[in-house]
């Protein structure tokens, strides 16, 4: 048998483009998807809405007479709360079982079947998702939030930018934890119970039920920096409302950057594995 | 050099069989069991087999979705599983019972997106798209979101975008399956269409044998992880003792069975007023001529060999007949 030596192109300039433009589209693509269910969209906006209102009171009662709890006065948890409901559909806490689906199901062997990698793909589609959640679900509660309530705007100049940053880096995070969640299916086939155990967790510390803040200073320091949770909701919401320095506000969003970076490459790798010993299922 | 080789191609499964209250035992399922298969370009190859015989096994090993327990396997000169990224641009691929259109994306935003996923030049997509389109009649459920398809429109829509790239070599598992005439007929016809332009190579899986005779010239057949036939569907017929058949109709029974030479009676109808003949080394002149001294005829059909009877005698005793046989013209 004649063997054949397959030669990678140099990266070159138009590999680059082609490959940005091949990830655009994707992302576009997921938006699309995404952009095809709006009542669901309008049922999501209430339903959030309804339960900042009910996250609000609990907060300020915390707060109590003085106003004030774990570092943050009354206006900045109204803008914690609110802008924390309208994050919550963009970075995509819950919800998200496709991946584990398709593999009990056997339909990656299509995902496989492309000439990109899963991870990429996956990934492309799920910032698509975030862009189209960004328009539909981040802005109603804010709107509500600035319309009945006295919330605490930006005062430094680099705090919305950061913050747009540290948004984007969260849907990252929940991105790279949601893709591992799932592809426990590789080895499990049934995935409800690493569901279960994640939506439990990322609940409660990344910040949603109550501000990290809330917890002792040495466990809120360790879930800060030993978990991907705090920098789903938690960092991007400190880091808006300008609970610390400006200094920590960028240590924090670094922070994020690294385990954006860890989860994605151990996305990678774990799919890797999972292809080594993959069944397809089906005939 | 051929497009697809396979050597000594095999998967075994681990499975857990429960064997007591907390006990399980593990036990090792063949599933493809050394294939050895070399195609040419341009052929259109019928890969068949009773369910479980390993088919699908033996294309997810092709398309590098699943790694091979033994043996190797080149596509294109690939090696599947390792450079499947760079495979993926090479092959098409349309499973019958999946789907690799996205569900929520009407089909013509589906195609747009493979264009840029398959880095295809506009130019070249659109030829292709409008190719599909006329001889699929993709037109008017372009608009269409995949969820809200029928399965024959769908399959149509999975075939264009498994070509839109133009692969070299194309894997259909079952492709019809599930389908009414029109589509089979829709799906077929595109097929022939494909291989007769000569440049891309078919794999075919199907269990409707009028896919295989309709498309191709080559068959093999698979059982228990093994190739008990290779080559054309004539060989197969002449190697299992398939032969035509004369049916008499008659005016009258006989009264007794005639014999004819070279031709024996395979069975009686009808009370005695219809004999079907299996032409062995007699020709239809003679066993007419033969007849027509007997008794009056009212008329007479010549019955083609039927592939399904044959496949379902391989199906049901591979064993008798034969073991791995290599059949080549």
């Amino acid at each position: 048998m004649g063997s054949v030596t397959a030669t990678v192109a140099p990266p070159t300039d138009s590999n680059v483009t082609r490959w940005f433009r091949t990830f655009g589209a994707i992302v576009g693509s997921g938006f699309r998807r995404h952009a095809t269910y709006r009542q669901a969209a309008v049922a999501g906006v209430v339903t959030n809405s309804v339960f900042g209102f009910l996250r609000y009171y609990i907060f300020v009662a915390a707060a109590g007479a003085a106003g004030r709890v774990a570092g943050y006065d009354r206006a900045q948890l109204a803008t914690f709360v609110w802008v924390g409901q309208g994050l919550l559909a963009v970075v995509a806490i819950w919800g998200w079982t496709e991946l584990a689906d398709r593999i009990r199901t056997g339909e990656i062997a299509a995902d496989l079947l492309r000439p990109i990698h899963p991870v990429t793909s996956y990934f492309a589609t799920d910032l698509g998702r975030a862009g189209f959640a960004s328009l539909s679900r981040l802005l109603p509660p804010v709107l509500i939030g600035l319309l009945f309530f006295d919330v605490y705007l930006p005062r430094r100049w680099a705090t919305l930018p950061l913050f747009a940053f540290s948004v984007l880096l969260a849907v990252v995070v929940c991105f790279g934890c949601r893709y591992l969640v799932n592809a426990t299916a590789y080895w499990l086939q049934d995935v409800r119970g690493p569901l279960i155990l994640w939506t439990l967790c990322s609940g409660v510390l990344a910040g949603l039920y109550f501000p990290l803040g809330f917890l002792p200073g040495w466990l809120e320091a360790g879930l800060r920096y030993g978990t991907p949770f705090p920098s789903l909701l938690q960092i991007p919401l400190d880091v808006l409302v300008e609970r610390d320095p400006a200094a920590v506000q960028f240590g924090l969003v670094g922070v994020q950057l690294g385990w954006a970076v860890a989860l994605l490459a151990l996305c990678r790798l774990v799919q890797r594995r999972a292809e080594r010993r993959m069944v397809v299922q089906g005939g | 050099m051929s497009v697809i080789e396979m050597r000594g191609l095999r998967k075994e499964f681990t499975v857990r069989i429960k064997a007591g209250r907390l006990r399980r035992e593990k036990r090792t399922v063949t599933a493809v069991d050394g294939v050895d298969l070399r195609v040419e370009r341009g052929e259109m190859l019928g890969y068949i087999g009773p369910n479980g015989a390993g088919k699908s096994t033996t294309l997810k090993m092709l398309t590098g979705v699943l790694m091979p327990s033994a043996g190797e396997a080149r596509v294109c000169g690939l090696r599947p599983v390792a450079e499947r990224t760079r495979l993926a641009l090479r092959i098409g691929v349309v499973f019958g019972q999946r789907s690799q259109l996205w569900w929520d994306l009407p089909l013509r935003d589906s195609f747009e997106l493979l264009r840029h996923v398959y880095h295809v030049p506009a130019g070249e997509h659109a030829a292709r798209l409008a190719r599909c389109r006329s001889l699929l009649d993709l037109d008017e459920f372009l608009d269409t979101p995949v969820r809200q398809l029928s399965l024959g429109q769908r399959m149509r829509g999975e075939l264009t975008a498994a070509l839109l790239h133009g692969p070299e070599v194309l894997f259909l598992d079952e492709p019809t399956i599930g389908l009414d005439v029109v589509s089979k007929q829709a799906v077929r016809g595109f097929l022939a269409e494909l291989g007769r332009a000569g440049d891309t190579t078919l794999v075919l899986t199907t269990h409707d044998l009028a896919d295989i005779e309709r498309l191709c010239r080559r068959l093999v057949v698979i059982d228990h992880g093994r190739v008990v036939h290779d080559g054309s569907i004539a060989a197969l017929h002449s190697r299992y003792g398939s032969r035509r058949m004369v049916v008499a109709e008659l005016d009258t029974a006989l009264p007794e069975p005639p014999a004819l030479p070279g031709a024996p009676l395979q069975r009686v109808e009808a009370d005695g007023h219809r004999l079907v003949f299996v032409l062995e080394s007699a020709t239809v002149a003679e066993v007419v001529a033969g007849l027509a001294g007997l008794a009056a005829l009212r008329d007479i059909a010549i019955v083609e060999p039927d592939i399904e009877e044959v496949v379902a005698r391989l199906y049901r005793a591979p064993a008798e007949v034969g073991e791995q046989v290599w059949v080549t013209e």
